[in-house]
């Protein structure tokens, strides 16, 4: 018997006496109406920094949170009018690690905003790109769409495709490790801007 | 084990792994007793995850819905698991991955090592995973030249102190910030002497210290907190980024999952991810939850394995009163809210699984004869039970485990007692309004809680919660 065989065989014994499964109550909320102003503020509860601002202002805002020739990191779908001229771009054509871990920013869309829970979630479309570019860089803007926003966690899964690889982001890296309280910043992005545009 | 046998459900082998303390509860937790600062500690940290929890709960007015969909959920695992690992293989098999089987911790190490081995790796960055403590693997790895570097702050704070874990989420939660400080100080290579104990400041070491260590290692070891069957997509749930790292910079991810994590569908995880954060570290969501589906090119790790682990589990599994403690979803709130765990922290259940779930998981993953002491190291208060966010009814497993183990006469009697008080909601609330009155009173039982008082008579203990669980539930 090789070790799937023997886990098998015994997990088959051990259910051998079960009926059929019941049924999985499905009575809490879903499709719920969305709230932009809760998800605005439970991302700043979180220490997230929001902008609410047309499309038109995004590179504007942008260059209001770096200072002048800061390196950025971009993925390659990323709409150039979001860019301000002050930031000197890193298109992302395969960028080593050493120059994404040096870059003092990144800039990306998203694919889904949750109300509730004050997150956005990543999957990787070519405005996100590749995980490892929202990673290393110690600042994070992120833009999203209102019409990107569902209310809950139910909405958000219903939105976004499994085989895709996603990271969900609820305001900037923290640890609760020390004495259970919330401190911000240890291994991920310690500052985290959500650009929330109509 | 003959090979007759090889194919009956098995408890985990002994010899390897952390699933058995050196010695009983009630001496280890007498330790534990006379160490004020530990309480402490303790008490505080508890503290402040019960009241962060029970603000984030409170937001959801379907918490019990979705607690009874976990509770659903995970029974319909548990009846169909074979099926739904098997689904589970297929998936990731078609998405790029390798999937293994490990009957037992000796087997899980040994395929862990040789894949690490095969990389001509000699060090593996790994996110805090407990399974991956119960079989041992840092030893193993060890032992094979190859050196596990632990990238979770709790995880790191314990290994640089050469300590053990002791609680499920926040492994060192026995340590203060002046205690993580002198730590710091005196084991973390390079660290600054200026250093203070500021938790911001503690963070930020830690940063500096595994910043290399994540861009140069080129393999990772990881847990899982839920597995898709019919996507075949894994997820962790993390706060710091060390998970973030561990999954996306290797070229080579190793899972290594308990065969209960795995959940039927994509949509089942509407329901656990909205009852772990909260229930687990009082949020509404942690700050990174990283999911992937076997191995995605150009982003990510391109070599991806996954790992599964049996160690007792089918054991349990044929136990349909001891089953739903493979229910568990690992976010510790019934630690958080446990008298006894509150007084004694996790090293006195000598296990990785500490507290309640601790208490009724590893007496059936070794078979209780190995860990006969456990079910005795509760109240049976049923706070635990209140707590769970998927409705695991630890007493109830409690009761069970105590008609199989070998036990003292005066304990089981105590036992037999208290059992009949639980099944009595009146009594049982008024017996622990009195349990507390008599503590308040100060002379006797300032111990553990009673009937565990007569293992520990003569300690001197804080005082006891203003409210007891229940009517602090029933309050708020
Ligand atoms: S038994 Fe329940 S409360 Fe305890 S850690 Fe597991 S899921 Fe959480």
């Amino acid at each position: 018997m090789n070790g799937r065989d023997v886990v098998l065989s015994r997990l088959r014994a051990a259910v051998s006496a079960d009926g059929p499964a019941g049924r999985v109550p499905r009575d809490y909320r879903r499709e719920r109406p969305v709230d932009l102003d809760r998800l605005v503020e439970r991302l700043t509860d979180y220490r997230a920094r929001v902008h609410r601002v047309p499309e038109a202002a995004v590179a504007d805002t942008v260059a209001g949170l770096l200072p002048p020739g800061a390196t950025v990191v971009v993925p390659p779908g990323l709409p150039p009018a979001w860019l301000p001229p002050t930031v000197a771009a890193l298109p992302d054509d395969g960028l080593d690690v050493a120059r994404i871990a040096a870059a003092d920013g990144v800039v990306t869309a998203a694919a889904v905003g949750v109300a509730d829970t004050g997150t956005v979630v990543l999957d990787g479309s070519p405005d996100q790109g590749r995980r490892i570019l929202t990673l290393l860089p110690d600042l994070h803007i992120c833009v999203l769409r209102a019409a990107q926003v569902v209310a809950g966690v139910p909405e958000a899964l219903a939105r976004l495709t499994p085989r895709r690889p996603l990271t969900w982001i609820s305001g900037p890296s923290a640890t609760s490790d020390i004495e259970l309280d919330r401190v911000e910043g240890v291994h991920g992005p310690r500052v985290l801007h959500v650009i929330l545009l109509p | 084990m003959t090979r007759t046998f090889l194919g009956m459900p098995a408890t985990a082998p002994p010899g390897v792994g952390h699933l058995r303390g050196d010695e009983p509860f009630p001496a280890a937790a007498r330790r534990a007793l006379a160490d004020p600062q530990l309480r402490r500690n303790l008490g505080h940290a508890t503290g402040t995850i019960r009241g962060k929890s029970a603000a984030v709960i409170d937001e959801v007015p379907d918490w019990p819905q979705l607690r009874a969909a976990g509770a659903a959920i995970k029974a319909d695992v548990m009846a169909r698991l074979p099926d739904l690992l098997v689904q589970l293989e297929a998936a990731v098999t078609a998405a790029g991955g390798v999937v293994h089987w490990a009957p037992d911790a000796v087997e899980a190490n040994r395929i862990v090592t040789g894949l690490v081995a095969a990389t001509g790796a000699d060090r593996v960055i790994k996110v805090k995973s407990m399974v991956t403590q119960e079989i041992g693997l840092n030893e193993a790895l060890s032992a094979a030249g190859i050196t596990p570097v632990e990238t979770d702050l709790a995880e790191l704070i314990v290994q640089l102190g050469e300590d053990r874990p002791s609680h499920i989420l926040v492994p060192a939660i026995h340590r203060n910030r002046a205690e993580i400080r002198e730590i710091f100080l005196r084991a973390m290579p390079g660290v600054d002497p200026g250093l203070t104990d500021e938790p911001a400041a503690l963070a930020a070491a830690a940063r500096r210290y595994l910043r290399q260590t994540f861009l140069s290692t080129p393999v990772a070891v990881s847990g899982a907190n839920f597995a898709v069957a019919e996507t075949g997509t894994l997820a962790v749930v993390e706060s710091e980024g060390n998970g973030r790292m561990c999954l996306t910079l290797p070229r080579t991810l190793i899972t290594v999952m308990g065969v209960e994590k795995v959940i039927p569908t994509w949509r089942d995880l509407e329901v656990f991810l909205q009852l772990l954060p909260r229930a687990s570290t009082g949020e509404r969501m942690n700050p990174y939850t990283s999911m992937w589906t076997g191995v995605t090119p150009g982003d990510g790790p391109q070599e991806f394995h996954l790992v599964l682990l049996d160690n007792g589990r089918s054991a349990v599994l044929a136990d349909p009163v001891g089953r739903p403690a493979l229910h568990c979803i690992r976010c510790s709130a019934c630690l958080n809210v446990c008298p006894v765990y509150e007084r004694t922290g996790g090293h006195a259940y000598g296990s990785v699984y500490p507290g309640p779930i601790g208490a009724v998981l590893s007496p059936q993953l070794t078979g209780v004869a190995d860990n006969a002491s456990l079910p005795y190291a509760s109240t049976l208060c049923g706070a635990c039970y209140d707590a769970c966010p998927v409705m695991i009814d630890i007493p109830s497993i409690l009761v069970h485990l105590r008609a199989e183990a070998p036990h003292p006469r005066a304990e089981s009697t105590a036992m037999a007692a208290a059992a009949y008080t639980m099944d009595h909601p009146t009594l049982y609330a008024a017996a622990q309004r009195a349990a507390r009155l008599s503590r308040l009173a100060g002379q006797r039982g300032r111990g553990l809680p009673p009937p565990l008082s007569g293992w520990t008579a003569s300690r001197d203990l804080p005082d006891p919660p203003a409210q007891t669980f229940r009517e602090w539930w029933a309050a708020r």
